[in-house]
């Protein structure tokens, strides 16, 4: 269950303001795909989501209750880049979620629990398609797997809402096809609801059960920081998508099996 | 033919080329020996090969007639040990020191502008305060070494600390990552090799605080004997002397840097 309620949201920098009165409800298991200009406040709203910034006014609950003000295992998230831990190996990075939240002090599983852990990260190293990598680090991976293991890292905590900021936006078009297959069958599997900032608007219809466009409605020229983006298209998307979910299958199944990627460097 | 810019030597060319200026420096200092020793056999300045191993040989293979000793292995044990204790103890206070005010806000509010004034003391200004003291023993001379590169150390790794990406430290709290679980799982072992280039490019301010140390109060030691032979003239023992904490120097850095690529494999991996 997570069902997110943004009332009033109003995100300043000073004098500038970014976001102005947001106000949205968001149904359990939505994928929510967000798009807009650049600097319309698209990421803000989203690190605002994640904790990571306050927002100036107005509230931000999930289930009813205020969110909590730094980042936490309810929210997930994969940034564009850097978010793997280069001195683990993959599947270190994987196990990592569940030794932090298993063994508080030391970080770290042993034994039983150890094997268990892996059993567990090896079931999803395998759905991702990471399985032959699993002793390599993150350098020794190319753009696409380090996002897949990025993603399954989140994933593995089940956390309540996932956080994507422009995910696939750093990878070759070739390899987006398939991440999307990807999360749209983990988002399927799991139970979480995924808001996903993304600049490109075909993969925001493709994806999302419900589409938002973040844009300034009103601009002065002589203050240009004077008016903060708002929510100018909200799309639902949902009675549109079992039609495009055969279509997009069927191009996805028609291009052929998964590349395989070559480690790069 | 292909721009000099791009032209890479292969591994044996590389080896010759980088054995051109020892083998030069070796020349001239045989150059200029055979000269001034031609024009003054007693001449004292640049000795003979034959002098200086036949003067190692004494320092190193025979006991002193006074002492009992053999003064060139006791030197380099004393030396050594008081390095040694000095670059562990810096290195514990860079670690320990450098995390906290590299991860915690709030302990970098409190300690970073006092480092950065304690590390700019320069060491060897309070050396006589140290030994005022501290007292004349081994003490005052690893306290001066330490007091000269772990604020140095603790500047790099806090720097450091504060470099690594905000998407990883956010990512891992995401997973459920305490301050502490931070600290110990995603920041302390990225700074394992970050630890070890900083105690690298320390080596040789520890060497140069060694030597001050022992060239001042000390009855044994490599900076001692080099001081002390230094009244007559004794080049003989000095150059051997110096070329020997060269080596050590070298040896310690060569160490080092294998430690570092066996130890984190990762480091060498980024593309």
């Amino acid at each position: 269950m997570a069902r997110v309620t943004v009332k009033g949201l109003w995100k300043r920098y000073g004098d500038t303001v970014v976001l102005e009165n947001i106000n949205l409800d968001f149904a359990d298991h939505e994928f929510v795909t967000i798009v807009g200009a650049s600097g319309c406040g698209k990421t803000t709203f989203l690190r605002i989501l994640l904790g990571m910034e306050q927002p100036s006014k107005g509230r931000l609950l999930i289930d009813g209750e205020p969110v909590s003000p730094e980042p936490g295992p309810d929210r997930g998230i994969v940034f564009q880049r850097y978010s793997l831990f280069p001195h683990l190996t993959v599947l270190g990075n994987l196990i990592l979620g569940l030794e932090l939240r298993r063994s508080r002090v030391l970080g770290k599983l042993f034994g039983a629990r150890r094997r268990e852990a892996i059993v567990r990260a090896e079931s999803i190293l395998e759905a991702v398609g990471l399985a032959g990598a699993r002793d390599r680090y993150p350098a020794q991976l190319s753009g696409g797997m380090q996002q897949r293991l990025s993603i399954a890292q989140s994933v593995i905590g089940e956390p309540r809402i996932l956080l994507l900021d422009e995910p696939f936006g750093a990878l070759d078009p070739g390899i987006t096809a398939d991440m999307h297959k990807l999360i749209l069958d983990l988002w399927a599997a799991n139970a979480m609801t995924i808001f996903m900032v993304t600049h490109d608007l075909k993969e925001g219809f493709e994806l999302g059960t419900r589409l938002l466009v973040f844009d300034k409605l009103r601009h002065d020229p002589q203050a240009p920081e004077a008016y903060g983006a708002k929510v100018t298209y909200d799309i639902p998307l949902r009675r549109l998508k079992n039609d495009r979910e055969r279509q997009r299958l069927a191009i996805v199944e028609a291009s052929g099996s998964e590349p395989s990627y070559a480690p790069a460097g | 033919m292909p721009r000099l810019i791009n032209r890479h030597p292969g591994r044996g060319p590389a080896l010759m080329l980088g054995l051109v200026p020892f083998i030069v420096l070796i020349f001239a200092y045989l150059l200029g020996s055979h000269v001034r020793l031609a024009a003054n056999p007693d001449d004292k300045l640049l000795p003979t090969p034959s002098t200086l191993m036949s003067t190692l040989h004494t320092y190193a293979a025979e006991e002193d007639v006074r002492s009992g000793q053999v003064l060139f292995w006791v030197d380099t044990m004393a030396s050594l040990e008081r390095i040694l204790i000095a670059l562990v103890l810096s290195a514990s206070i860079g670690l320990a020191f450098g995390l906290a005010i590299g991860a915690l806000p709030v302990v970098r509010a409190a300690l970073a502008p006092f480092v950065a004034v304690v590390s700019m003391i320069p060491p060897l200004a309070i050396l006589p305060i140290l030994f005022i003291v501290l007292g004349l023993g081994e003490v005052a001379k690893i306290a001066l070494m330490t007091l000269g590169i772990a604020p140095v150390i603790v500047r790099d790794l806090a720097l450091r600390a504060a470099e690594l990406p905000s998407e990883q430290l956010i990512k891992a709290q995401t997973l459920g990552a305490s301050s502490w679980q931070l600290v110990t799982r995603v920041i302390l072992p990225q700074m394992w090799p970050r630890l070890i280039d900083s105690l690298r490019l320390s080596m040789g301010c520890a060497w140069l605080f060694l030597i001050a140390a022992e060239a001042i109060a000390s009855t044994e030691g490599l900076g001692y004997r080099i001081f002390l032979v230094r009244r007559y003239l004794a080049m003989d023992v000095i150059l051997p002397y110096v070329a020997w904490i060269t080596l050590l120097a070298f040896l310690m850095d060569w160490a080092l840097k294998i430690l570092r690529s066996r130890a984190f494999p990762w480091t060498d991996m980024s593309r």
